[in-house]
């Protein structure tokens, strides 16, 4: 078969190749010509080359912050995908009760970030929050402004409540996606509940659930509003996660050129972690090919 | 066109234009000589772009580690982003 060449679709691209480059790829060039320099406003500059960098790679204050960001996105990981497929297991597969589920669980996810921190603020607090209010009645200390681990809980809970529905629904979408005689051979096989899991409902899932994993990861290791909002990172810094952290560098003190280099660093393991999540999919949707 | 308040310097513009030159050549290098995704020691599919970009992020992060044992200058961080991408460009 001869194949025609035409390489004219290519300017179709054009609209979001100058779109990504005025969105993206210029700030990315001036936040890279900034992490070389040091400036005290006025759009002055002045040339330090990698000192900028190496402050940062040894500062004690990164460090902290990437540790808290690590623990918090591996906690989240952890409680979310198999709550989210357990949740996905037990929902309803047809029926009134299907849909009726299917939009109560996609609530959360219509509220936006800051908004969920605001809602969770109230909630949690002793004088006007239902949650504040009913713990303290049952004399259980709670007080998520002042206390590290109620602070810690809080967010987690709350990121939880907020997230946890987009797992249940891409695995929920990738459980539809089985046909019924594969159960149907499962029963017949006499094959126990876990089996059926393990052996057919895991790995029909596997795709999506690679897809809900990446999107969790990136999200929750680029958390900002809901934290800040709920506490500001505190008390003290227990809840200052990186893109707090470097908010506050780059708006709080000015400080310009160190946080240019504290975000290029971030960047590249967003890029790394989102380059081997990629492959890992490309490579899997291939061999379902094969 | 104003564009001081992208801060420019001659070293990042240099840089700048590096990265533009080899996807420049890349490019020409795809049109004049089509090629097929091959797999290496990694077991993925990888096509030259691909090894392009594994060069550039590996280089970035050995640079990164000179400087944190090292400290600047990184000559020596670069000579081994050299061999780094040399070998994800035969290997990979």
């Amino acid at each position: 078969m001869n194949k025609t060449v035409n390489q004219k679709a290519w300017f179709l691209v054009l609209p979001v190749f100058l779109l990504v480059a005025f969105s993206a790829v210029i700030p990315l060039m001036t936040v890279i010509n900034y992490s070389v320099q040091d400036t005290f406003g006025n759009n002055v500059f002045s040339w330090v080359g990698l000192d900028w960098f190496e402050e940062i790679i040894h500062s004690q204050r990164m460090h902290e912050s990437l540790g808290r960001q690590a623990m918090l996105t591996t906690i989240i990981l952890l409680i979310e995908v198999p709550f989210g497929i357990f949740i996905a297991l037990n929902m309803p597969k047809k029926g009134f009760w299907a849909s009726f589920c299917l939009v109560v669980i996609a609530l959360p996810l219509l509220i936006p970030w800051n908004v969920v921190g605001t809602i969770w603020q109230i909630f949690g607090r002793k004088d006007i929050g239902l949650l504040g209010h009913t713990l303290a009645s049952m004399g259980i200390e709670y007080n998520y402004a002042q206390d590290v681990l109620s602070a810690w809980i809080t967010i987690v809970v709350m990121d939880v409540w907020h997230w946890t529905s987009l797992i249940v629904l891409l695995c929920y979408a990738g459980l539809q996606s089985i046909p019924d005689a594969y159960y149907q051979a499962a029963k017949i096989d006499q094959a126990s509940r876990w089996s059926v899991f393990r052996y057919i409902e895991l790995p029909k899932m596997s795709g999506v659930l690679l897809i809900a994993i990446l999107l969790r990861f990136m999200d929750s290791f680029m958390i900002y509003s809901e934290p800040f909002v709920l506490t500001g990172g505190g008390p003290g810094n227990s809840t200052t996660f990186l893109s707090i952290d470097l908010v506050n560098m780059a708006l709080g003190q000015f400080d310009l050129g160190p946080a240019s280099a504290y975000s290029l660093m971030y960047f590249l393991v967003v890029l790394l972690v989102s380059w081997v999540f990629f492959t890992v999919m490309t490579s899997i949707d291939k061999k379902g090919a094969v | 066109m104003d564009l001081s308040w992208m801060a420019w310097t001659k070293e990042t513009a240099t840089f700048f234009i590096l990265i533009f030159i080899t996807l420049v050549i890349m490019t020409i290098w795809a049109v004049k000589k089509p090629e097929m995704p091959r797999v290496g020691i990694l077991r993925i599919e990888t096509t030259r772009g691909d090894r392009l970009f594994l060069s550039l992020l590996g280089s970035a992060f050995i640079c990164i580690a000179w400087l944190g044992f090292f400290g600047a200058p990184i000559y020596g961080g670069l000579v081994v982003c050299f061999f780094y991408a040399l070998a994800v460009f035969r290997w990979v």
